[in-house]
């Protein structure tokens, strides 16, 4: 690895596609071994900049540099760096398991008596092994998803790409998806993650927050929670819960009530002061509380926390 | 470049055909039904005009007249009325496309030295069957006038006449007349616009439809790797096709084949190359297989069909029309495959039609090259 000796580097990355732009002045880095999470709802843009990543579109200004190689000037260089693995599946269902290992053997050029050995890494890491006269279009989800894998990485890329590739894809299978891309990153290779499953940027080392373009959080799910969220976060159970939701919202101090499950959280400036208040505030307007106390914020707070503030300046 | 990467691209290109029952059917059934759908399906021989007979005399000399339509195998007489009005019913109801009537007074006349008539009513809904028709009623009826002649100087006690003009007529190349020699060698052209460009145009369409394409371009593949890789396996078949095509119509059809091996099969892989740089370029373009594999139908099939010189002879077109032909590559293979197959033609005499294959072969594969970029959007 050449260069700033960052992974991936992108500096002031824009996309504009006519007027609207997908991604507007990214800034990041990611460092060798480490699994880079890439979160947001659908149309933030994420896979814009992954394809960007990948040299499969021109960015309108700014730089990326993936393994060294700038991906507007040399993506065919880039392009060896890299395993990737887009949004849709897109192996080839008419072909077998051992035939799709085999073409894409092919296409990274990988000698022929390493392929051999790396195409049975993959069954193994697949779970395919025994399997891999199956027609891939037959597989379940799960399974095709970690062979689209195993075909991005036959010729052990430094930096592997992958674009929501868990998305559609039941529970158990997510999570031993997740473990094949930890294991993969103890081996020394950056895995830059994207999803839209709150729950699954836990998994990463160091993750964005996108919204519409912009990345509006960058750091370890843990500073994420103590940094990006203004205020604390209250559990509040009560009843009736519907309007106890309408009146936390005009309530002083309060910056934002959801309903979570069968309770609501609540964002304060300060919960020590909040508590009493609140307490009394919902008493007094006949809503029985049966608990209120401080929690730690999951990611999904956080992120709400933050796109609701920029909601009200656009 | 890299060998092992096309080798790749080929075989997985080769399995798809292989797996996907409509290609395959394309690639092992479809030649040989076109072959024997035109071989036999399409006959130009215009033989067996059924004629309805209206006969208002019955004397010995007409019925004389009648055997001559009879006996021709221009003619059959399928029905003898004895009213004008059935004559036109049978005309009418598609049971006969000629109606004969000879006048009462047919023999007398001829007796007499007058000119006798018979009247020829002829179905002109297909116009050249009908002036083919007419021409041979002209034939017969002029044959039968030439006896009359003769017998009446012989009665006279005069020597028989010569002619003054006899036509002397040698046909050549096709000696038998048969049109199947004619549209036989053509359906080669026919076979090969379908496999090259037809089913080429599927291949990189399909590929962006399925979503396969955004993975194929994140590796290090070059776009001339994906498109050499994907057509060689079709320049093969195309290749083993137009071999069995021409066995088919040699060897079932008998149609005569006085060139060489070498011009064939040298035309054809220029011609084979020059619709799979169009299929592919199609394909490219196209972005869906349903748009492609129309275009591609338009593009090379019906061109192929209609303004080669396949069924319709070029010099019989109107101007204009002759001149779109010239950019056509079917019309220069398909002057090859007759002239190869009828005349024996060699490389010298085909050089013109050889020298536009080429051209067209190298434009239409760097015009494919170009038109396919690594890139999304």
């Amino acid at each position: 690895m050449n260069g700033n000796g960052y992974s991936v580097s992108v500096r002031d990355l824009v996309k504009k596609f006519g007027d609207f732009t997908a991604v507007d002045h990214i800034n990041l880095e990611t460092s060798r071994g480490e699994v880079f999470g890439f979160l947001g709802p659908n149309g933030a843009g994420k896979s814009t900049t992954i394809r960007i990543l990948c040299g499969l579109l021109r960015p309108t200004s700014g730089t990326a540099t993936v393994a060294g190689y700038d991906v507007a000037r040399e993506p065919e260089t880039v392009r060896q760096q890299i395993g990737y693995m887009s949004q849709k599946f897109s192996l080839y269902n008419d072909l077998r398991v051992i035939e799709n290992l085999r073409f894409f053997a092919g296409l990274y050029n990988v000698p022929r008596d390493l392929a051999e050995k790396r195409i049975a890494w993959a069954l193994a890491m697949a779970g395919l092994a025994g399997r891999e006269r199956l027609i891939t279009g037959t597989l379940p989800g799960g399974w095709k998803q970690r062979l689209a894998l195993g075909c991005a990485v036959l010729h052990q890329p430094p930096i592997v790409f992958l674009d929501e590739p868990t998305s559609g894809v039941d529970p158990i299978s997510r999570r031993q998806f997740w473990e094949l891309i930890h294991h993969m990153a103890g081996e020394g290779v950056t895995a830059f993650v994207t999803t839209h499953y709150m729950e699954e940027a836990e998994y990463c080392n160091r993750l964005a927050l996108i919204d519409r373009g912009r990345i509006v959080a960058l750091g370890t799910p843990g500073e994420l929670k103590k940094r990006a969220m203004k205020g604390e976060l209250l559990l509040v159970e009560c009843s009736p819960l519907g309007r106890a939701v309408e009146l936390a919202q005009q309530a002083p101090g309060v910056l934002d009530a959801a309903v979570f499950g069968n309770a609501m959280h609540l964002v304060v400036e300060a919960a020590s002061t909040a508590i009493p208040a609140l307490r009394d505030y919902l008493r007094q307007r006949d809503v029985t509380v049966h608990n209120i106390e401080a929690i730690p914020p999951t990611l999904e707070d956080v992120f709400v926390s933050l796109t609701a503030g920029r909601k009200e300046q656009a | 470049m890299s060998w092992h990467r096309l080798a790749a691209i080929a075989r997985k290109e080769l399995i798809q055909i292989w797996r996907d029952s409509r290609s395959l059917g394309i690639v092992l059934v479809m030649p040989l039904a076109m072959m024997l759908l035109f071989g036999y399906g399409v006959n130009l021989d215009i033989k067996h005009i059924p004629v309805c007979v209206f006969d208002r005399e019955g004397s010995q000399q007409s019925q004389d007249l009648l055997k001559r339509f009879q006996s021709s195998e221009y003619f059959d007489v399928v029905r003898v009325v004895d009213s004008y009005p059935a004559l036109v019913r049978a005309i009418d109801s598609d049971r006969a496309r000629v109606g004969l009537v000879i006048a009462h007074d047919f023999s007398e006349r001829l007796r007499t030295g007058e000119t006798a008539s018979v009247q020829a009513i002829v179905d002109a809904t297909d116009d050249n069957t009908a002036n083919l028709a007419i021409g041979y009623t002209q034939s017969v009826v002029s044959g039968f006038s030439e006896q009359v002649q003769v017998d009446w100087l012989r009665q006279q006690g005069r020597p028989q006449p010569n002619p003054p003009i006899a036509v002397d007529a040698r046909t050549w190349f096709n000696e038998d007349l048969e049109s199947k020699a004619f549209i036989v060698p053509g359906v080669l052209a026919l076979v090969m616009s379908v496999i090259g460009a037809f089913l080429t145009s599927l291949t990189i369409a399909r590929e962006w439809e399925r979503g396969t394409m955004e993975q194929l371009i994140s590796t290090p593949v070059t776009p001339l790797e994906i498109m050499l890789g994907k057509l060689a396996p079709y320049f093969v078949i195309g290749m083993l096709n137009t071999a069995l095509c021409a066995a088919v119509g040699i060897w079932w059809f008998e149609v005569p084949f006085r060139g060489s091996l070498m011009t064939l099969f040298a035309s054809s892989a220029l011609f084979m190359m020059a619709v799979l740089g169009l299929g592919f370029f199609i394909s490219v373009i196209g972005k869906s297989q349903l748009a492609a594999s129309q275009m591609a139908l338009v593009a090379t099939f019906l061109p192929a069909f209609l303004l080669s010189g396949f069924l319709f002879s070029i010099d019989q077109m109107p101007a204009v029309i002759r001149a779109i032909t010239h950019v056509i590559p079917a019309r220069y293979f398909v002057t090859i495959l007759k002239s190869v197959f009828l005349k024996g033609s060699g490389l010298a005499l085909l050089e013109g039609e050889l020298l536009a294959l080429a051209l067209f072969a190298v434009a239409l594969t760097l015009t494919a090259t170009h038109s396919f970029k690594k890139k999304l959007g």
